[in-house]
């Protein structure tokens, strides 16, 4: 197994803990049944943009498996891995367009947009209705509703929150070249 | 404040194994009832399960609220099917029996009712194996587990570090959002959906500002004691395997092997009483 750095792996677990504390204190309902306006996922993503892939795919994975242990509904797994995707998809993406967390401007946050959006879709509208097709067998247009739900409403609460995020961030990281020399 | 953990200390046959084998036991149930359509398999399994919930010597008193969530949680899932496809079940035994007729495609069927019963049986025979788990397992000992059961030491120490920082994240959280509303910032049901949303993001911004300080703050201080330097860990809470742990383990296998002989055997994961 690779080695991680200490930071990545210190970095996991913030990370975990705080998508845990949002998504279990500061869930939202939304109109259909058992499926939430997550706060998380918008922390998620710019997490992942921060530290990286692997960070992002663990980060989902073991957050979202505490949640579902301290509700106690027993573990969705389909959904649990699918957080997991999301967080690895978008950290790929990040690095893929060479979005850079320090110096994020206009075309920076267009970037992540997009990029977050169609991980939203791909995890929610492909990832979790396959895995729960199979380890669940429940009907298709059931899944779809349920995936469109969760996908979209992720996909906007990701879009406020993360960009926030980012631009929060990127005010507090020096810039590279922002010392001028002084006549 | 709630409880992440809700480790409930009584002596018992299930306490007494150790934190990775009921981890591995946790792993392996769940995939025997994930894989199986096997009706009578599901209800053998929710028997067990209810068994050992018994021999627990948990009392349905300590998972009250839980339980009522999980069993709202059943029913919104189940009512949710029925709307978005009732002739499912139909579909997926290859007959249709008629049970009471209603107006458009929600005619009640046999065929479907009996796919709910699957469907209840498969919450039914998990939720309380995961009670149980949550329940009779210290916290301390389960990033132990982990290691224990092959994952890296450096993820299991990741996930200690996250049950270590859960607290001291919510406090935290807890601490922002009153400040925040002594500054006036309206985050009750009075205030509109999207205000909220809002309201939430005054909180986040300091939250993960403050977090990333701490995950500097904590990676260099295990920097500085030469974490990941050598190529194993001995954990404080990790405890060695008992002949009980083995023989549950075993047993527990065996399940996940009934599971796929079964399913191979009827030729199909879904188990039909109607042909």
């Amino acid at each position: 197994m690779k080695k991680f750095s200490v930071k990545t792996i210190v970095a996991i677990g913030i990370g975990a803990a705080l998508f845990f504390v949002l998504g279990r204190f500061v869930a939202i309902p939304s109109p259909v049944p058992n499926t939430n306006i997550s706060v998380q996922y918008g922390l998620l993503a710019f997490l992942t943009v921060v530290y990286g892939p692997i960070a992002g795919a663990l980060i989902g994975f073991i957050g979202h498996t505490l949640i579902d242990f301290s509700l106690g509904s027993g573990i969705w797994w389909s959904w649990v891995i699918a957080s997991g995707v999301f967080g690895l998809l978008m950290g790929l993406a990040a690095k893929m367009l060479k979005m850079n967390e320090g110096e994020i401007g206009k075309k920076g946050l267009v970037k992540f947009n997009i990029a977050q959006v169609v991980c939203h879709l791909v995890c929610w509208m492909a990832v979790a209705p396959v895995l729960d097709v199979y380890m669940m067998g429940e009907p298709w247009d059931k899944l779809i509703a349920q995936g469109l739900t969760a996908g979209i409403a992720n996909a906007v609460t990701t879009a406020i929150v993360g960009s926030l995020l980012c631009v929060a961030y990127a005010a507090t990281q020096t810039k590279a070249g922002s010392l001028t020399k002084e006549d | 404040m709630t409880n992440l953990f809700n480790y409930i200390d009584r002596p018992s046959p299930i306490h007494r194994l150790t934190g990775a084998c009921k981890l591995v036991c946790l792993l392996l149930w769940s995939v025997a009832a994930m894989t199986s359509f096997y009706t009578p398999l599901l209800a053998a399994l929710t028997v067990a399960a209810l068994i050992l919930f018994r021999t627990a010597k948990l009392r349905v008193k300590d998972i009250s609220f839980t339980l009522g969530a999980m069993i709202v949680y059943v029913i919104l899932n189940n009512v949710l099917i029925y709307l978005f496809s009732p002739g499912h079940g139909a579909q997926l035994y290859g007959s249709r029996t008629v049970l009471l007729t209603l107006p458009g495609r929600y005619s009640l069927t046999a065929e479907q009712l009996f796919y709910h019963l699957n469907v209840v049986l498969k919450n039914a025979c998990t939720i309380p194996i995961v009670l149980l788990f949550v329940c009779t397992t210290n916290p301390s000992e389960f990033a132990a587990s982990l290691n224990r059961i092959g994952v890296s030491y450096r993820i299991s120490y990741a996930v200690a570090l996250t049950l270590r920082y859960i607290p001291d994240i919510q406090r935290e959280y807890h601490d922002i959002s009153l400040a925040q509303q002594a500054r006036g910032v309206e985050m009750s049901k009075k205030a509109s959906l999207i205000h909220r949303l809002k309201a939430a993001s005054t909180i986040l911004i300091p939250l993960v500002l403050s977090s990333l300080d701490r995950i500097e703050v904590i990676s260099n201080a295990m920097e500085l004691r030469g974490f990941g330097k050598g190529k194993k860990r001995t954990w404080y809470a990790g405890r060695d395997f008992s002949a009980a742990d083995w023989l549950s383990m075993a047993a527990c296998a065996l399940l996940v092997l009934l599971s796929l002989t079964l399913t191979a055997l009827n030729g199909g994961r879904f188990y039909n009483p109607f042909v």
